[in-house]
């Protein structure tokens, strides 16, 4: 274990001598906790190993990590729901092997997916929660009226949980755990899934109540920017705590290890960062805003780096480091000692300079309108792509990108408009343009129980590719996803960023003129995350257009261009370095706010 | 304990609220079992009539005729003469004739002699019904010889003496009768069990139970919650049921009203609590409803003496038989609609129902933990 400069446990010591009442001075202890599951197989997984955390009354402490760190198992152990392998936790002077019901009646808890009852409106669930969390009666109808008003639900209180957007319902399942206002409350990724204005709003409801009521707070999360607002930060992955701190402590593993440039006129943000990461020198390289930022390994010198680039002038400037550039470093180290992980990148196989395709347009979209029943989810867009091109579409939830995407692929008929991919109509011909369309969905949809070879196999037949084609292209596509080591393991039981590697290997095995990934990254870690978009830029650079949304804002960086739609219109539709301009700001994540509330203040102001 | 109430209170409102929002629960528990008692019977029926029935009448005299007179005012028979063998092999072929009646031409002289002979031929494909009609047949041709033979003082069609049962408990020696009471036994396992195999494996599958779980709640109040809406549902849907084969279907009721609604009630808390269980075991709605249709539709329809008689089984059947709660339901719905009140038979089996209730009750209870793993 990597654990280092463990200030909170310091502080808990401290603290512990000054109050004599033991574990008082902490709302949560946990000592060398351990979680250990058995799978289907009967093999033991262990999902937690010899984590010590603390969380301070009346601090707010975020526990970070990748997908699949032990976060959610962390948290579940907190509140009695799973009983631990190993190790001790206590939870408000409760220990949670023999406490878990005193435990559940005591703290707060809103799981990854808090389980809102669908066929409930807003106000029965909320109604539900009070009674179930004994909320005095005196209370009750002044608090419920209160959060509904801080959520700015009160104007849906009639409306069924089912029918809220994604940002909507996360809000009830906040409320619906303040109703008790918990000395300790616990969050499990309460923004994930969720668009960058509704974030921002379930925050400032979280610090409003955390703030007016004096809580204690512990939450997990895979935003960087969100972990930088707490008081103590732990680092997570594998089941392990890598390194903990306060933020600023933290990120300062990462000081003077970091540098930023703006790329050269001719090169895109992303190729530096295929070459960048390729480059034994440097640990990290990300497209931010309109610059590439770079981390370097340690030990590794910034001077060298001037001529990382044979040929290419580069210039570098020295930046402060931010927790995510900290938080790398971390999973890097870490995965240095498991094998599982990939690192460093292999070069790009491509070369600077060489033609991203030809200019030729390759989805044109005029005028295209869907109606369900009376609601308008896209209304009249317009735009166009070109080949070798990186296009992304952003929007908040419920904003018709959905949509789109679906009609683009031709699984949903469009109401009105014109739609030509790949020069065929997808109107009229629709066989035909979706033989050049390769789709990888958001969620896996590959046959879990066929082996990775396998279902390959049964793609390859469904596209028609010949017995000997077929087997040449499989064993192609093996080795360029990395997937040969497990091309006779059942796809069900692979890992998250294997399984998400086979769906884009099976979507490829036709060679499509188009790819179209929908949320392709969502729940993959940030060092798979790198590696996928390290292909997806050699697969833009072979001259295969790609079409991509994405709920991560920085993940724009990586597109040529990018639209916004709000309300099933477009807002914004251009290279992201106009969008920031547009959007008034240097990264991506304010400019989205910006543009979509400028938008909905002009659509309020003069109603159509 | 206030606190308690007011949650299971809060609780039971959810759940009656998502069975009325929720289409498929009416459906399953009201509308489902109304529609198979109303299917069963006007339509299913072991009882076989208007069978056609080709007679060969290789022997036309009069005493030929006579002999086959009984088919012709039957409501069981519909017969069609024809002169030659060949002819009704071709009609039974078609599926015109169920079976074949044969007077070979040397029926009148052998009435005579006393050793008369007359051939049968019957639709093997269906058994049930071939069984049927060959009793009918023997016992109508039974019925005349009986009658010719003391007509005319001939004895030598004797040896054969006719034997014409009658059934009790079943006096019309309708199956509709047999089929509607066993019938409610399976409608009550089926609602029972599946309208709450489903319930807790929903909450499981949609994350709710994780929320519910860090809250006060206790298990048992959970469960209550379950329990009572379900349980009024399928009550209902038995009240429908029995008031519509009572009215509707007129059929026999000799017992207790009292007896009937308490054995019934045991019996649906029974099912209602194993499907509360099968739920808590499984955690997956496609799972919990295999399981459901295995553990509990599947053997109440073979084996709890709906379709087979138990003592007519063999040993190993008739143990499984008797492990099963709706076996004992099936015996004292048969015999409290058919032969009434057998008080010790009620008595028995009621207490073995309350035994089995308090038994899945106890089991689900265990199994209501809030605990994820």
């Amino acid at each position: 274990m990597v654990s280092e400069g463990s200030s909170v446990m310091d502080a808990a010591a401290g603290q512990r001598q000054h109050g004599e009442k033991g574990t008082q001075t902490m709302a949560l202890q946990s000592v060398r906790i351990g979680k250990t599951f058995s799978n289907q197989k009967g093999t033991a997984v262990t999902a937690l190993t010899g984590v010590d955390l603390c969380v301070p009354y009346g601090k707010k402490v975020a526990l970070i990590g990748p997908d699949g760190a032990g976060k959610t198992t962390f948290l579940r152990l907190a509140c009695g729901l799973f009983s631990p392998s190993e190790g001790t936790m206590d939870v408000l002077g409760l220990a949670v092997e023999t406490d878990a019901g005193r435990i559940q009646a005591k703290v707060g808890y809103m799981p990854q997916r808090f389980g809102l009852y669908e066929d409930l409106s807003v106000q029965e669930n909320m109604n539900l929660y009070a009674d179930l969390l004994a909320v005095p009666k005196e209370v009750r109808e002044e608090r419920i009226r209160h959060l509904l008003t801080l959520t700015g639900l009160a104007p849906f209180t009639g409306r069924l949980a089912g029918r809220l957007s994604g940002g909507m319902k996360q809000k009830l399942g906040l409320a619906c755990t303040l109703l008790r206002m918990p000395p300790l409350l616990l969050l499990d990724e309460p923004t994930v899934g969720v668009d960058p204005l509704s974030r921002r709003e379930v925050w400032e409801i979280i610090d409003t109540v955390v703030k007016d009521e004096g809580m204690t707070v512990l939450v997990s999360t895979g935003y960087m920017e969100e972990a930088e607002q707490a008081d103590f930060v732990y680092i997570i992955d594998q089941g392990r705590i890598l390194a903990s701190g306060t933020p600023q402590e933290v990120t300062d593993k990462a000081v003077s290890r970091c540098f930023s440039l703006v790329p050269t006129a001719g090169i895109s943000a992303r190729m530096l960062q295929a070459l960048f990461l390729s480059n034994e020198q440097i640990l990290d390289a990300v497209p931010d805003g309109r610059q590439v930022r770079l981390t370097l390994r340690a030990g590794g010198n910034p001077r060298q780096l001037e001529t990382a680039l044979p040929g290419i002038p580069l210039s570098f400037t020295p930046v402060a480091p931010r927790l995510e550039d900290s938080f790398m470093i971390c999973l890097h180290q870490a995965s240095r000692t498991a094998s599982s992980r990939e690192t460093p990148l292999p070069p790009p196989d491509w070369t600077v300079g060489s033609p991203s395709g030809g200019g030729k347009t390759v989805i044109e979209v005029r005028e295209l309108v869907r109606r369900f029943g009376d609601f308008t989810a896209v209304d009249r867009t317009s735009f166009s792509v070109q080949d070798g091109e990186i296009f992304g579409l952003l929007g908040p939830n419920g904003a018709g990108k959905t949509t789109t995407f679906r009609m683009l692929c031709g699984l949903l008929p469009a109401t009105s408009g014109t739609l030509f991919v790949a020069g065929q109509d997808l109107r009229r011909s629709p066989a035909e343009a979706r033989r050049n369309i390769g789709y990888v969905a958001q969620k896996f949809s590959l046959y879990t129980m066929l082996s990775v070879r396998e279902n390959l196999e049964f793609f390859g037949g469904v596209y028609g590719l010949l017995r000997q084609a077929r087997t040449e292209r499989i064993s192609e596509v093996l080795e360029e996803f990395h997937l040969l080591d497990v091309a006779d393991t059942l796809a069900g039981s692979l890992p998250l960023g294997y399984k998400q590697r086979l769906s884009m290997a099976a979507a490829l095995l036709h060679k499509p003129k188009i790819l179209f990934l929908d949320e392709a990254t969502s729940g993959i870690d940030p060092l798979a995350r790198r590696s996928f978009w390290h292909r997806i830029t050699n697969l833009a650079a072979a001259g295969t257009t790609i079409v991509i949304t994405t709920h991560f804002m920085e993940e724009a960086a990586y597109c040529d261009r990018i639209m916004i739609q709000d309300q099933g219109q477009t807002i914004a539709l251009g290279t992201p370095a106009a969008i920031m301009e547009q959007g008034e700001a240097e990264d991506m994540n304010h400019a989205f706010i910006h543009i979509v509330e400028k938008k909905r203040a002009e659509r309020k102001a003069n109603p159509v | 304990m206030r606190e308690s109430i007011r949650r299971i209170q809060a609780l039971m409102y959810k759940e009656f609220c998502q069975i009325v929002r929720d289409k498929s629960t009416v459906l399953i528990g009201i509308v489902l079992p109304l529609v198979l008692i109303t299917l069963v019977a006007s339509g299913m029926s072991l009882d076989v009539t208007d069978v056609p029935i080709a007679v060969v009448l290789e022997d036309s005299s009069p005493l030929a005729r006579d002999a086959v007179s009984f088919l012709e005012g039957s409501a069981y028979f519909e017969p069609r003469y024809v002169t030659s063998m060949q002819e009704a092999e071709q009609l039974m072929s078609a599926q015109q004739a169920d079976g074949i009646v044969c007077i070979p031409s040397d029926f009148s002289s052998r009435v005579a002699r006393g050793n008369a002979r007359l051939q049968v031929i019957l639709n093997g494909v269906n058994t049930t019904t071939a069984t049927t009609v060959r009793g009918y047949l023997t016992a109508g041709l039974q019925g005349w010889m009986q009658s010719y033979g003391q007509r005319t003082g001939v004895s030598g069609t004797a040896g054969s003496i006719s034997v014409v049962g009658r059934q009790w408990f079943n006096d019309a020696n309708s199956s509709t009768y047999l089929f509607v009471p066993g019938l409610i036994v399976i409608v009550m396992t089926l609602v029972g069990v599946f309208l709450t195999a489903l319930v807790m494996a929903r909450e499981w599958e949609r994350g709710t139970l994780e929320s519910l779980f860090v809250t006060p709640m206790r298990p048992m109040e959970l469960l209550i919650s379950k329990l009572v809406p379900y349980f009024l549902v399928a009550s209902a849907g038995f009240v429908l049921c029995v008031l519509l084969a009572v009215f509707g279907y007129q059929l026999p009721f000799h017992g207790s009203c009292l007896a009937l609604a308490i054995c019934s009630a045991e019996y649906i808390i029974v099912s209602v609590c194993l499907g509360l269980t099968i739920s808590s075991i499984v955690k997956k709605q496609f799972l919990a409803c295999q399981l459901a249709l295995f553990v509990s539709l599947l053997p109440t329809v073979m084996f709890s003496g709906f379709v087979f008689d138990l003592h007519s089984v063999p040993a190993a059947i008739r143990v499984v038989g008797h492990l099963l709660p709706a076996t004992y339901y099936m015996e004292f719905v048969k015999t409290i609609f058919l032969a009434g009140n057998n008080w010790f038979l009620l008595a028995r089996n009621g207490t073995i129902l309350a035994a089995y209730a308090l038994f899945f009750l106890a089991l689900s209870l265990r199994l209501a933990q809030k605990r994820l793993s």
